[in-house]
């Protein structure tokens, strides 16, 4: 009797463990899928400014026909790409890469520079910039926690049971992208 | 992120019993002096202060004072930069949602945060704080009053906030009710004897005591918290060098926010009412002296997470325990700060005349522009009267503007 009851208290509190283990593992992996859409919305904020921000700049960079046709195909590249996280990763970095080069050449158009427009444009698009570097913080902080708690010790045993995957992360800019763009005048 | 906040969830918990525990035995021992046999009206009476006091500023709080500090509410119309800032923190810091954005039209650079929790959350800042800081100050700034949210820090100093209010005013009206009407009562009942003496003894020494006692608390509370605001801020931005600088920008202002009282200089990033003695510290400061927090940001050595932040501050003050709580410095995981950025494009004076140009926005003047390049920018008493260009002498209708 003192021994069924013991064994029932065992199996009660066992199941309590494996409950509460695999919540927060679920908690982990929608943290994950939350922050990844965070990044998603900044992404498409970008791909949707890019186009005012092209039409802006027309007028005064004539002679940067190729700046801006980068950024162009850039963007639709962006938006066309089809893979996973790691590939989604590659096409916007070199994204931002362009945009870099773009408001560098801008620099030597004081005209443009003066423009209210390309001034609320360049500052929503920095800002976006920002958001997305700082939503990919985030996302990778969430990851880094998922995929802890999936090899570590024990939940790894629950995230094996439930076949709970590793998360890729977003990278940052590889070492030849973290180059100061090179502006030729 | 989230170890902090639990953390924080469980230290305030104990932390309000405490204070919970101190109110009720005021309220006992009071009632108990006043009247043989009338400590349960006491505490009665010490419960319903307390409740009333709390679901007012529970729903009513953060309006309250907003309004106390004379905040406006803006939209992102009236200064992109300023909410394009908090939407990038509100994003580095999890939150669910972007908070409210206030400004506070004053020359003395300060900022705060309120809100019972992150759904209901608001940030204002003041219009020194936009003249004086660049983008990369401002984020920091920031990112601390967004930690103050994140952190559930609101809500607690809010809570402690009231039971010692709650508490020194029990004592305020015990000692008063002692001085004037209860001296005759306590001859007529002499017959009480030595238990009742006793009583009264007690009672006077926690009316002197309870009050000392529960803002120590709170001002320890309110110092921690800011130190971990301050972790936070360099966790979300990775850089902890804006919030120093910021720090160090807004404590060299010499300019004194004019809607700042003691109630209120808690929230705020630098307390507000300290202009002239910062630097220093005693246990009464809601504060930890500036200087202190400005090396502690900068002796981080090339981390942002709140290992580095821990480190540095044990190495700062000499001190052997750390401010982030255990738990989570055992989750934290590495951050490297990021490099500088380069320098702000926008120098004081352009910011001086956008901030200016929003609070002139925000009270109704009229923009007009002039053929000649000339701005002019007219009272909203001057609404359908026409008035001529100081510059060239065109004349113009000034009509409402949609601007």
């Amino acid at each position: 009797m003192m021994f069924g009851i013991f064994v029932l208290v065992l199996i009660v509190v066992a199941a309590l463990w494996v409950m509460g283990m695999y919540n927060s593992l679920v908690g982990s992996r929608n943290e994950v899928k939350n922050s990844w859409s965070q990044i998603e919305v900044q992404l498409k904020r970008r791909h949707d400014l890019i186009p005012n921000l092209v039409e802006a700049v027309k007028g005064y960079m004539g002679h940067e026909r190729g700046t801006l046709e980068a950024v162009t195909k850039a963007r639709q590249q962006a938006i066309d790409v089809t893979g996973g996280v790691e590939e989604r990763a590659k096409v916007e970095n070199a994204l931002s890469q362009t945009l870099r080069s773009l408001f560098a050449v801008a620099e030597a158009y004081p005209d443009l520079k003066a423009n209210q427009n390309f001034l609320a444009l360049q500052e929503e698009l920095t800002s976006t910039e920002n958001k997305i570097s700082f939503a990919r913080q985030y996302y990778n902080d969430a990851v880094l926690r998922l995929n802890n708690r999936i090899q570590m010790f024990p939940s790894n045993i629950i995230a094996g049971m439930f076949t709970f995957q590793m998360e890729k992360f977003f990278e940052v800019e590889t070492p030849e992208d973290r180059q100061v763009p090179q502006v030729k005048f | 992120m989230w170890e902090l906040v639990r953390a924080n969830q469980r230290r305030a918990a104990m932390l309000v019993v405490v204070m919970a525990g101190l109110l009720f035995l005021v309220g006992f021992v009071l009632g108990e002096a006043l009247a043989p046999g009338g400590g349960t009206g006491g505490l009665f009476i010490a419960f319903v202060i307390w409740v009333v006091l709390t679901l007012v500023s529970y729903y009513q709080g953060d309006s309250i004072f907003l309004t106390l500090a004379g905040a406006r509410r803006i939209e992102k119309k009236d200064n992109p930069v300023l909410f394009n800032v908090v939407e990038e923190m509100t994003i580095a810091a999890g939150l669910p949602k972007l908070p409210d954005i206030y400004v506070i039209d004053d020359a003395a650079p300060n900022a705060f945060a309120t809100g019972r929790d992150p759904q209901h959350a608001a940030v204002a800042v003041t219009a020194g704080l936009l003249e004086t800081l660049s983008r990369d100050e401002l984020q920091g700034v920031v990112a601390h009053e967004l930690g103050h949210v994140a952190n559930r820090d609101v809500l607690y100093m809010m809570m402690v906030g009231i039971m010692m209010g709650t508490i020194v005013m029990l004592a305020d009206v015990g000692a008063r009710v002692f001085f004037y009407g209860g001296g005759r009562r306590r001859t007529s009942s002499r017959s009480g004897g030595q238990g009742q003496l006793i009583i009264v003894i007690v009672a006077i020494a926690l009316m002197i005591l309870a009050p000392i006692i529960a803002q120590l608390i709170y001002l320890a509370i309110s110092r921690r918290r800011e130190y971990l605001a301050d972790a936070s801020s360099a966790l979300y931005t990775r850089y902890p060098e804006g919030l120093a600088s910021a720090l160090e920008k807004i404590s060299h202002s010499t300019a004194k926010l004019a809607s700042a009282n003691r109630a209120t200089a808690p929230m705020y990033i630098v307390n507000p009412l300290a202009v002239s003695e910062r630097g220093l510290s005693d246990l009464t400061s809601t504060h930890p002296p500036t200087s202190e927090r400005v090396r502690i940001l900068r002796s981080m050595g090339g981390g942002a997470g709140l290992k580095s932040y821990d480190e540095a501050f044990r190495k700062v003050t000499g001190r052997a325990v750390g401010v982030v709580p255990l738990g989570s410095l055992a989750a934290a995981q590495a951050a490297p700060a990021k490099a500088a950025a380069p320098a702000d494009a926008a120098t004081r004076l352009e910011r001086v005349r956008a901030t200016t140009d929003m609070l002139w926005r925000l009270n109704n003047y009229a923009f007009i522009a002039c053929g000649c390049g000339t701005t002019l920018k007219v009272p909203p008493a001057y609404l359908g009267r026409e008035i001529a260009c100081p510059h060239c002498g065109t004349v113009h209708r000034v009509e409402p503007t949609a601007a």
